[in-house]
């Protein structure tokens, strides 16, 4: 079972029985983004609340909430993201995904052809999501994985573009 | 487990023993407990050696050659053709079309004949029960010509709610029907609605995919007008499907594909249309998923298919008995309580284990079962979920399948309560 406990390490089903930041946020402020994992159903719901948008790049995300009803894997990472995003500006934001995406992208090139090549650093400051890297062992859970960050990309552009 | 009421249950129909020694995967996989034929079944021998077979002797493009080599190759194929068609009661092979799959075989319906025949102020009818392959065709559809989609809903029992049928079928042109779900197994009852639906004057596209399979069929005593199937479900070939649709009504649908093999005639002013069934079948057929499609359908009718039948209602009741004895409260499992109104696939929540992450853990233990919405999204919204856990039988699985299904679900459970 060690491929197994590697997958499901402690702390992602921690954030699994007990997800950080659940629930919605008026829009507007907010803005709120959808995404869909049509393999397994997963369902993902970010609301994304910055303190500035005419900042752009610098704008801080001020609050984030999780919707959304799915397997482990992608609740605990959405969990996870949420708790590692609020206070970084929006540039930061998205290093941290690049750094998040090159962990996973071993095979996401090959899964779909939508996803550019990361050029973050690997385990840079990724902290608990450190944990998610035995998720690379199981290619069709790497979706799973990425449904949270990418559905915080298209909530990031839809609030920059206002 | 083994003991639980195998006393009382009759005699199983079926050798799913001797069944196994005919499908090369089970030994080349040993200790795999294969329950997603629903999905798509495994192969037996004598499939893949007819395939082999017309490869290896009988191979050339069909039809139009003068060379005995052609004509080997176009008796393979129309002969595969008679026997498919006489497995699910035709009597004229020509009303059988050969397609890529069971969801081309809808698109062809909704394309041809749904585009010739529907338009605004119209209306079809589907059910919650329907895989997207008979929902989305019809919405294409809908919204080039501006027809309405009705819905018939479930009951608490998750079988079809006919309480208002008059009143949903009143003035419709079509019912589009599933004769299983890929879901919950639900058999509605396909003679009762398409009577119903004859009355009001609509046609019956009935989804066969779940059902010709698992059952014996017979499209003169459901007297539905048009019946999808696929063959990679019922122990033939990925690549082809079937379409049946009673003559008059082929006769009258305009080509959907143009191109080589489906003309009569062509000049620079246009062209004719050939007849049945070559009208819908443009470029070169899937020659030798043909064949081995028709090595499907003798294969199963060398078990019978009222035993097939038989062998899936004892086990899914035994599944049910079983695991239900077993876990309690901890499993659900969708859809109708009896067995015999269900085919052989059985939906279930385990606990609160999401079905991605117990399949994951199933997979351990070589316990293939599917996760996910199934392709039936409004049903997965009428159950309350976004996906289920299914697990799926056929002619080569047994009790002890079953009981190695419920072993790792209990390992499961202990994993994820660390
Ligand atoms: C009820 C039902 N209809 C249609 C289909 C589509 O079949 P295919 O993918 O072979 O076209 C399936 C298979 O998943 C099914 O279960």
């Amino acid at each position: 079972m060690s491929d197994l406990e590697d997958l499901y390490r402690e702390i992602i089903l921690d954030h699994y029985r007990s997800p950080r930041n659940r629930g919605e946020l008026e829009t507007p402020p907010a803005h709120r983004a959808e995404g869909f994992n049509p393999l397994c159903g997963d369902e993902i719901v970010v609301y994304l609340e910055l303190d500035d948008e005419s900042a752009g790049e610098d704008a801080v995300v001020s609050q984030v909430r999780i919707g959304g009803q799915g397997c482990s894997i992608s609740q605990s990472s959405a969990s996870m993201m949420s708790a590692a995003i609020v206070g970084k500006t929006v540039a930061e934001v998205r290093e941290l995904t690049r750094s998040f995406k090159a962990m996973m992208s071993i095979h996401e090139g090959e899964l779909d052809g939508d996803e550019a090549m990361p050029t973050g650093q690997p385990g840079e400051s990724l902290g608990d999501l450190e944990a998610l890297r035995g998720v690379v062992k199981f290619p069709v859970r790497i979706k799973c994985a990425t449904l949270s960050w990418n559905t915080l990309a298209e909530g990031i552009e839809e609030a920059l573009a206002d | 487990m083994a003991d639980i009421s195998v006393k009382d249950a009759p005699a199983d129909p079926l050798s799913p023993e001797e069944i196994r020694a005919d499908f090369p995967l089970f030994a080349n996989r040993e200790g795999i407990v294969f329950l997603d034929s629903a999905a798509s079944s495994q192969k037996p021998i004598q499939v893949i050696e007819a395939m082999d077979h017309y490869y290896a002797f009988d191979h050339s493009n069909v039809h139009r050659a003068a060379y005995d080599l052609a004509e080997a190759a176009t008796n393979d194929m129309e002969g595969a053709r008679r026997r498919i068609a006489g497995f699910i009661g035709a009597t004229d092979s020509a009303e059988l079309i050969f397609t890529k799959n069971a969801t081309e075989a809808l698109n062809l319906v909704a394309r041809s004949w749904g585009a010739a025949n529907l338009g605004a102020g119209d209306a079809v009818v589907l059910t919650q029960l329907e895989h997207h392959a008979n929902i989305v065709p019809w919405q294409q559809l809908a919204a080039e010509k501006g027809f309405e989609i009705r819905w018939i809903d479930l009951d608490e029992d998750g079988t079809l709610d006919l309480s208002d049928l008059d009143r949903i079928l009143d003035g419709a042109k079509l019912l589009g029907l599933t004769a299983m779900s890929n879901v919950t197994g639900t058999i509605p009852p396909i003679r009762l609605l398409t009577d119903a639906a004859h009355a009001s004057g609509a046609l019956v596209c009935l989804d066969g995919c779940q059902s010709v399979p698992h059952m014996p069929t017979d499209v003169k005593e459901l007297d539905v007008d048009f019946l999808a199937f696929s063959s990679h479900k019922m122990c033939g070939p990925t690549g082809i499907g079937a379409l049946w649709a009673r003559r008059h009504i082929l006769e009258d649908m305009p080509p959907f594909l143009g191109g080589g093999g489906m003309i009569l005639d062509v000049s620079r002013d246009g062209f004719i249309p050939a007849g049945l069934p070559a009208r819908f079948e443009a470029g070169t057929p899937a020659i030798a998923e043909a064949v081995g499609f028709g090595a499907a359908v003798d294969y199963l009718e060398s078990l019978g298919m009222e035993n097939v039948r038989a062998h899936e209602i004892q086990l899914t009741s035994y599944a049910m008995r079983s695991l239900t004895e077993r876990f309690g409260s901890d499993i659900t499992i969708h859809g109708p309580a009896e067995p015999d109104q269900r085919g052989g696939v059985m939906s279930m929540a385990f606990r609160d284990i999401h079905p991605h992450d117990l399949s994951q853990v199933l997979n351990q233990r070589h316990v293939c079962i599917r996760p996910g919405h199934h392709c039936a999204k409004p049903l997965m919204k009428y159950l309350g979920v976004g996906a289920t856990a299914r697990a799926s039988w056929y002619i080569y699985n047994d009790t002890n399948d079953i009981d190695l299904l419920g072993d790792a679900l209990e390992a499961a459970g202990e994993f994820f309560s660390i």
